[in-house]
C-alpha cells in the first residue's frame, strides 16, 4: 500500500494537509492572493503517492494565461513534496478547462498548448504582475506606517535592517510587513541589511519632494488589482458560494488532528 | 427626476441600459448560458441583498418591469440603450437595436437607442450603418471589441476596417461612440479590452466622442492616461458605480482618480440596467462624500453641481438635448400599461 518511491510513510490524512499547505502560497499572479484563501482550489485527494488537485475560478470566461500558471505554479508546488510520485491538477467549468488540462498534464508550455492565440509566453506576463505586486504591497505598507507615525523622511531613510525588526501591533500590519518583505527580496535591487527598504519596483532612491506623487502613482496601479480582487471573490462566491464555505470549513475547523480523533471516536 | 432633500431637481440621464433576452429558449449554446451566469455574478456580487432579482427574471425580464425600475419607481428622465448583438451565444441576438427600438416605443421622448456595428463585416458593415441612420435616426454607437465571431476573437477601434466606419459615421453625424472597455472576459492573454486603441481613434476622429464604458477598469490608469491626452474620450461609470454600496471608500478612490485625470464635465453616470437598478444607485450617489484625505490627495472635491453634471447634464450635452424643454416635454404621465 505504500508508495513505491517513498521514503515517509504518513496517513493520507496528513499527506492532503501537506498538500493543502504547499498551495497555500501559490498565489493569483493578477491579484497577488493566495489561491486557497481565495477560495479557487476546491478539493484536494492523495491515493499513496498520487495526487489530484481540483480547481475552479470565479467565471467561465477568467484569463487562460492566469489559469494556466496557476494551475502549473500548483503542480510545481505539490511535486516538490518528497513522497509525491504525481500530480493531476484539473481546473473545472473554465472555457478552455480541457485544453489547459491537457497541456499541464503533458508539461506543454503556455505556447505549445495554445500555438498562435497566445501573443506572449507567461513569464513575462508574470514578471509583469510580479512588479505590480512589489508596488501595491509597498504602497499598502507605507500608508499603514505613515498613519502608524512614521515621518516620509524616516521611511524614505529607512534600511531594511530596521524594515526587519519592526513589529506591528495587530494582525493586519503583520501581514502586510511579512508580505513586503517577502517581495522586497526579489524586486527593488540589493535588499542587504543596510540597502534602503522603501525603493522603487527598479531600486531607484525615493525624494521627499516626490513622495507625495510617488504614492498617488502607486495608488492608481492598486485600484486596478483591487477591482479585480473586489470582481474576483464576489463572482466567486456568486458561482460556488455554499461550496466554497463548505471547502473552507473543512480546512479550518477540521484540521488532521481533530480529524484524526474524530475518526478514532467513530 | 430626482429631487434632492433640499429640493434641488436633477435631471438624470442614465447612460448604459439594456432590454436583452438571455433566457434559456434563446441561448444557442453554453457560452450564451455562461454570459448571462457572469452577469448574474455581478449583480449578486455588488447589489445590496434587498435589490437582488431572482435569476430568472434576469435573464428576461419585460418592458414594463425596466420602464418601471427606469423612470416610475426609478429616478431616470432618460436612458441610453446599448445594443449588444452576441449572435454567436444567443439566437436572436442578447439585446439588438430592433428589440431595443420596440421597448423604445412605451415612451419615445425618454429613450436614446443606440446602433451597433461590426466592422469585421466589411462592406456589410457599411450597409449596415447607414440602415440604422436611416431606419432609427442613430447618434451613437455601443462597440463591444471583444465579440467573437468564427475564429477571430475581437478586434480593435483602430483595425482600418474599423476606421472605414468611424469615417462613415462622422459623415452620417453619427457622433457617440460608446466602447465596451471593461471587466477582463477574454480568450487569452490578447487582452480585447486593452484601452489603447481608443486613443489612436480619438486622435483621428475628432468630431466624434469616445465614450470609454467601464472607465477601463481594471485599466483604469491606462484610461486616465488617454482622457487627458484626447479631449474627445469621456468615461461611463458603469460597473464603477455599485461599489458605492458594497466599497465606498474604494469608490471614492475611483471618483477621486477620475475627477483628477478625466474632469467633471467628462464623465456619465450609468446603471447598466438591468444589472444593476437605477433607484439605489442615485441614492447613494447624491448622498455620497469623499473621504478628507482622498479628495485632499488629488485636490478635489465632489460637490451637489458636479454630481448634476455628472448625473445628467453631461451626457445631455453629447446627445444635444436642451434640458428645459426636455423637462418641460417630460412631465406629462408616465406609461402605466406597455402598449
Amino acid at each position: 500500500m505504500a508508495a513505491s518511491n517513498s521514503a515517509v510513510h504518513l496517513p493520507d490524512d496528513d499527506r492532503v494537509q501537506q498538500v493543502w499547505n504547499r498551495l497555500a502560497p501559490v498565489t493569483d499572479p493578477e491579484l497577488d492572493e493566495s489561491v486557497t484563501e481565495l477560495g479557487f482550489v476546491s478539493a484536494v485527494e492523495v491515493h499513496n503517492a498520487d495526487v489530484r488537485i481540483q480547481f475552479h475560478l470565479p467565471t467561465y470566461w477568467c484569463a487562460a494565461n492566469f489559469a494556466y500558471m496557476m494551475s502549473a505554479d500548483m503542480q510545481n508546488a505539490v511535486q516538490a513534496l518528497p513522497w509525491v510520485s504525481s500530480v493531476v491538477v484539473e481546473l473545472q467549468e473554465h472555457m478552455y478547462a480541457d485544453t489547459i488540462n491537457r497541456g499541464i498534464a503533458a508539461s506543454h508550455s503556455f505556447q505549445e498548448t495554445f500555438g498562435d492565440e497566445a501573443s506572449d509566453e507567461l513569464d513575462t506576463v508574470r514578471a509583469r504582475f510580479r512588479r505590480k505586486a512589489f508596488q501595491q504591497r509597498q504602497e499598502l505598507l507605507l500608508r499603514y506606517l505613515i498613519k502608524q507615525g512614521h515621518t516620509q523622511q524616516a521611511l524614505i531613510n529607512m534600511p531594511m535592517a530596521e524594515l526587519n525588526a519592526l513589529s506591528a501591533s495587530d494582525a493586519q500590519g503583520q501581514k502586510l510587513l511579512s508580505r513586503y518583505r517577502e517581495i522586497r527580496c526579489e524586486w527593488g535591487g540589493d535588499a542587504a541589511a543596510d540597502k534602503r527598504a522603501f525603493v522603487t519596483v527598479d531600486g531607484e532612491v525615493l525624494s521627499i519632494d516626490g513622495f507625495a506623487h510617488y504614492l498617488s502613482e502607486l495608488r492608481s496601479i492598486r485600484i486596478n488589482t483591487q477591482f479585480n480582487g473586489e470582481i474576483c471573490r464576489g463572482l466567486l462566491d456568486a458561482r460556488y458560494g455554499d461550496q466554497a464555505a463548505r471547502v473552507n470549513e473543512v480546512r479550518v475547523n477540521f484540521p488532521v488532528l481533530e480529524r484524526k480523533q474524530a475518526s478514532l471516536s467513530d | 427626476m430626482y429631487k434632492t432633500a433640499s429640493g434641488k431637481e436633477i435631471f438624470v440621464v442614465d447612460g448604459h441600459t439594456h432590454f436583452w433576452d438571455a433566457s434559456n429558449d434563446n441561448q444557442s449554446n453554453v457560452h450564451g448560458r455562461q454570459f448571462i451566469d457572469c452577469f448574474y455574478g455581478y449583480h449578486s456580487a455588488l447589489s445590496p441583498p434587498e435589490e437582488l432579482w431572482p435569476k430568472e427574471k434576469f435573464q428576461k425580464y419585460s418592458a414594463q418591469t425596466m420602464y418601471n425600475d427606469l423612470f416610475v419607481d426609478g429616478p431616470d428622465d432618460m436612458a441610453i440603450m446599448q445594443s449588444t448583438y452576441l449572435k454567436d451565444f444567443y439566437k436572436k441576438g442578447f439585446n439588438t437595436i430592433e428589440r431595443n427600438h420596440e421597448m423604445a416605443k412605451l415612451d419615445p421622448d425618454r429613450f436614446i437607442v443606440n446602433g451597433s456595428f461590426d466592422p469585421r463585416d466589411g462592406e456589410g458593415a457599411l450597409d449596415y450603418i447607414r440602415y440604422m441612420k436611416e431606419t432609427f435616426d442613430i447618434q451613437g454607437i455601443k462597440l463591444y471589441t471583444a465579440e467573437w465571431r468564427g475564429d477571430s476573437k475581437g478586434w480593435k477601434l483602430n483595425d482600418p476596417s474599423a476606421y472605414k466606419c468611424f469615417e462613415l459615421c462622422d459623415e452620417l453625424g453619427i457622433r457617440n461612440i460608446h466602447v465596451h472597455k471593461g471587466p477582463t472576459i477574454i480568450p487569452l492573454n490578447k487582452d480585447a479590452f486593452d484601452v489603447h486603441d481608443v486613443d489612436y481613434a480619438a486622435t483621428d476622429f475628432q468630431n466624434l466622442n469616445f465614450i470609454v464604458e467601464h472607465v477601463g477598469l481594471p485599466r483604469l490608469d491606462d484610461f486616465c492616461w488617454i482622457a487627458v491626452q484626447e479631449s474627445n474620450v469621456y468615461g461611463g461609470l458603469a460597473v464603477a458605480m455599485p461599489f458605492i454600496h458594497s466599497r465606498p471608500r474604494y469608490f471614492a478612490e475611483i471618483m477621486a482618480e477620475l475627477l483628477f485625470w478625466v474632469g467633471e464635465d467628462k464623465l456619465l453616470f450609468a446603471s447598466d440596467y438591468a444589472i444593476w437598478t437605477p433607484q439605489w444607485l442615485v441614492d447613494k450617489f447624491i448622498d455620497f462624500e469623499l473621504p478628507e484625505d482622498i479628495a485632499a490627495e488629488r485636490g478635489v472635491s465632489l460637490t451637489m453641481d458636479i454630481k448634476e453634471k455628472i448625473l445628467g447634464l453631461n451626457a445631455a450635452a453629447l446627445y444635444n438635448i436642451d434640458v428645459k424643454k426636455q423637462k418641460k416635454k417630460l412631465s406629462r404621465p408616465k406609461v402605466a400599461e406597455p402598449v
